[in-house]
């Protein structure tokens, strides 16, 4: 690598119009900033948004449809559904009677900020929501992009290799849960649930795991209250901010 | 990765800077991409080509900078090399080790006209 190379060779002072422009930008600088918009945005709803990430096929959309099924009565749920190609997750949500969207990303891997942003116009989320976001299927890439969540929550299911935060640390590292799903098959299986735990804890300390069955709900009303409190802080911050709008107003 | 929608991002850079600068063409583009960023150079020289096609950049030289992975080791108080992101300590074996570099991912700098 040599800086001087580029120019010494045709650069002459005064003869021509080339020039150098330090810019020192983050290539991921544009997808921050618009996720922060759409923390903003949550914030300002009192939306607890947690976006959902995994290996294809480790369970996200039965965990989902079985969460909002038993949710639905205390909160107003939204869905954005994040695949490839297809509506077919979305239609499966909807079933539940939850507003859900489908976002296609074509030959994308992700779901982006960006992207998440232009769900939200049509979506309109109701004030104190819950926003399950479900991203395309992909240990890899979801972990590089902010989408403005409050949290990511990785699925990984007993049928995968209990190594696997170990081969894909990323996506470890960006969670602060960890769903390990189909628990229900956990006798028929060889899986050692302790030595996941220990990968995925090498990665991210405080990496928090529960043990769940979409199947059986076995688990999930330790999940539902992870979310539970999560949710009421997003709400007593709407809350706070409004009473000190009325006090100031 | 995704080098694809990482280099889109870059060329969305480069346009923004062009109105923001007001240049009409890049010549080289030097990023720095560490080498934990999980980011494949090959992968991003290869998007390069394709997406700058009728930009401001069509035909720009990209120069790939490779910052080398370091992490500071609680254990042994000092900073390390990493090879690997979340590796151990190469002196202790221990994996109390915060990564400090290596996972860069920026747009250095320019050569305009």
């Amino acid at each position: 690598m040599d800086y001087g190379a580029g120019l010494a060779g045709v650069h002459v002072p005064g003869m021509s119009q080339e020039r150098i422009v330090q810019i020192e930008r983050d290539i991921l600088s544009k997808n921050r900033s618009y996720a922060e918009e759409n923390r903003g945005y949550f914030g300002r709803k009192g939306v607890l948004a947690l976006n959902f990430v995994s290996s294809p096929g480790s369970g996200k959309t039965s965990l989902l449809v079985r969460a909002i099924n038993d949710l639905k009565d205390k909160h107003a749920i939204a869905v954005i559904e994040g695949d490839q190609q297809t509506s077919n997750d979305a239609e499966r949500i909807r079933a539940t009677g939850a507003k859900a969207i489908q976002v296609n990303t074509g030959k994308g891997c992700h779901l982006d900020a960006h992207m998440v942003g232009h769900a939200l116009e049509t979506l309109d989320i109701a004030d104190n929501s819950l926003l399950f976001v479900e991203n395309v299927g992909n240990l890899v890439c979801p972990a590089a992009f902010d989408l403005g969540e409050a949290h990511k929550v990785v699925l990984l299911s007993t049928t995968e290799g209990e190594d696997k935060p170990a081969k894909y640390p990323d996506m470890f590292a960006a969670a602060d849960l960890m769903l390990l799903n189909k628990s229900d098959l956990l006798p028929h299986l060889d899986f050692d649930v302790g030595a996941c735990i220990a990968h995925a804890l090498r990665v991210n300390p405080n990496l928090q795991t529960l043990i769940v069955s979409a199947k059986t709900g076995e688990g999930l009303a330790a999940f539902y209250a992870w979310v539970e409190a999560r949710s009421n802080l997003a709400r007593s911050d709407l809350a706070r901010r409004k009473a000190e709008a009325r006090k100031a107003g | 990765m995704h080098e694809m929608s990482l280099t889109e991002s870059v060329v969305e850079i480069l346009c923004e800077e062009g109105r923001r600068q007001g240049f009409a063409r890049v010549k080289t583009v030097w990023l720095e991409i560490g080498t934990l960023s999980g980011v494949e150079p090959g992968a991003m020289e290869f998007c390069f080509d394709v997406v700058t096609r009728g930009t401001l950049a069509e035909g720009a030289r990209l120069e790939i900078v490779r910052t080398p992975g370091q992490g500071w080791c609680l254990d042994c108080e000092k900073s390390v090399a990493l090879v690997e992101r979340f590796g151990a300590c190469p002196e202790c074996g221990g994996y109390k080790v915060q990564m400090t570099s290596g996972d860069e991912m920026r747009v250095k700098e320019l050569e305009v006209e």
